[in-house]
């Protein structure tokens, strides 16, 4: 069986049909139960990190070293060559894609994996640009979903905490849309949904609704998708009036679905307390552990042909 | 003749460009800096329609839109008309459409996105065609037309 992903590019979880997305999952989960030491041997990844992430980095690079592969690339684009003598990220893409199998890059400018797809034959796997996209995270954070859940559909999800500013809960609630969830957003007024986004969920005719704190819907929820409030955004008053309707402890689970998992795509500060880590309903550390899997999954499916035959 | 009969001097080869709404004509001009070829324009600003509203209305001499021309148009005046004309007859009459997409005629206004510093001609899809929005291609922002200084 061919693979549809063989060879392409991983930039922007728009480009995904819900059959691409249910095969990286499905090759996640099966490259987790299964793991696949020699699927990679002799290939070489470019790690490019044109603007340093400790954990994307790390993540991706295990996952390249899991599968047996190698890695080439940088961590700090401010010290390379390329960015102190000025060379386009085009011709660095043309030069570094000659040296490697993949390329997987972060890059401060929004568009920056889009551009350099189109200077390279071999695939890109974006790894944030600006504060455009970030597909793995996307895509492990579908994974944690589906695993947690068995199935992505018919789901109740809530996002808490900062709805405007992360790119991380735009993209989910993009993926999702190709899935019949129930979303719930849950954010100060500050830092709504914004409105591009819900508009392409009502398109998409996916039932949404906004709320004001966490206990209005925690006792109807599949899953609890919590990021952090930057505190620099309120005053001292403000923030803490807010806590209470956005932050989560472990006593508002009294009540909750016994299927209910809470995650965050960390680093969290206060927004989840301690209390909450030793419950059943914790699921933050599996999530940070499934970008592995699912960076794995993605390498697999784009630089061989035949691993999807292989999947249960 | 009809001396209410709109006073616009006939050309004899080129292209007239109607239906323009009222203000967009000399933005057309600019943009597509007609007053700087060589040839021989005629311009009016502010004409009466029938329906009592009022419209622009441009003739370039020996100048023959095309297709990519008359999309690009439609960023301007939706709604516009070209008239190609031979010899004093009309040979062809077509209405401007949105293309798909717009490639290589705006510059990103996200100043921190990629296609600024890079030898790629930027590209916007049309993707609100009531409310026209345009997405670029690269960092996926979507913008209307006032984000836009070239459509100023």
């Amino acid at each position: 069986m061919n693979n549809p992903l063989y060879q392409q590019n991983i930039i922007s979880i728009a480009d995904l049909t819900r059959s691409d997305l249910e095969l990286i999952l499905q090759t996640a989960h099966s490259l987790k139960q299964t793991p696949q030491p020699d699927l990679l041997k002799n290939k070489v990844v470019a790690s490019c990190f044109f603007e340093a992430s400790t954990r994307t980095r790390l993540s991706f690079e295990t996952a390249v070293l899991r599968l047996g592969g190698s890695v080439i690339g940088f961590d700090s684009g401010g010290n390379t060559s390329l960015a102190q003598k000025g060379e386009t990220l085009a011709d660095s893409v043309k030069v570094i894609s000659s040296y490697a199998d993949a390329f997987f890059m972060r890059h401060p400018q929004e568009g920056a994996a889009r551009l350099a797809s189109e200077f390279t034959d071999i695939p890109v796997i974006n790894g944030g640009d600006g504060a455009n996209q970030h597909p793995t995270q996307t895509l492990l954070d579908l994974f944690t979903i589906y695993e947690a859940q068995g199935t992505l559909d018919n789901l109740n999800i809530a996002f808490v905490g900062d709805l405007k500013y992360g790119r991380t809960v735009h993209s989910l609630a993009q993926a999702l849309s190709l899935f019949n969830c129930k979303l719930f957003f849950i954010s100060p007024d500050a830092l709504a949904m914004p409105d591009y986004i819900l508009e392409e969920l009502s398109d998409k005719n996916i039932s949404y609704s906004v709320h004001s704190s966490i206990e209005e819907v925690i006792d109807s929820l599949d899953i609890l998708y919590m990021t952090r409030v930057q505190k620099e955004r309120f005053d001292e008053t403000e923030y803490q009036h807010m806590k209470s309707s956005f932050l989560l402890d472990a006593s508002m689970l009294n009540n909750v679905r016994d299927n209910l998992k809470v995650l965050h795509p960390l680093p969290r500060i206060d927004e989840i307390d301690k209390n909450v880590d030793d419950t059943p309903y914790a699921y933050y550390f599996e999530q940070a552990q499934n970008g592995v899997y699912a960076r794995q999954a993605l390498l697999a499916l784009l630089l061989t042909n035949h691993f999807t035959a292989e999947v249960k | 003749m009809n001396p209410h009969k709109l006073q616009v001097e006939a050309i004899q080869n080129g292209s007239v460009i109607d239906h323009i709404p009222a203000q967009q004509g000399i933005k057309i001009l600019k943009f597509f800096k007609l007053a700087q070829a060589n040839a021989k324009i005629t311009v009016g600003l502010n004409l009466n329609k029938n329906n009592g509203q009022r419209k622009d209305l441009i003739k370039v001499e020996n100048t023959f839109i095309n297709d990519e021309q008359a999309n690009q148009l439609a960023l301007f005046a939706p709604d516009a008309t070209i008239n190609l004309i031979e010899n004093f007859k009309v040979v062809n009459k077509f209405k401007v459409q949105l293309p798909e997409a717009f490639v290589g005629v705006l510059a990103c206004p996200n100043s921190n996105c990629i296609s600024h510093n890079e030898p790629v001609k930027t590209k916007f899809y049309v993707n609100h065609r009531q409310d026209l929005k345009l997405k670029c291609h690269y960092c996926e922002k979507s913008f209307d037309r006032s984000f836009f200084n070239e459509l100023d």
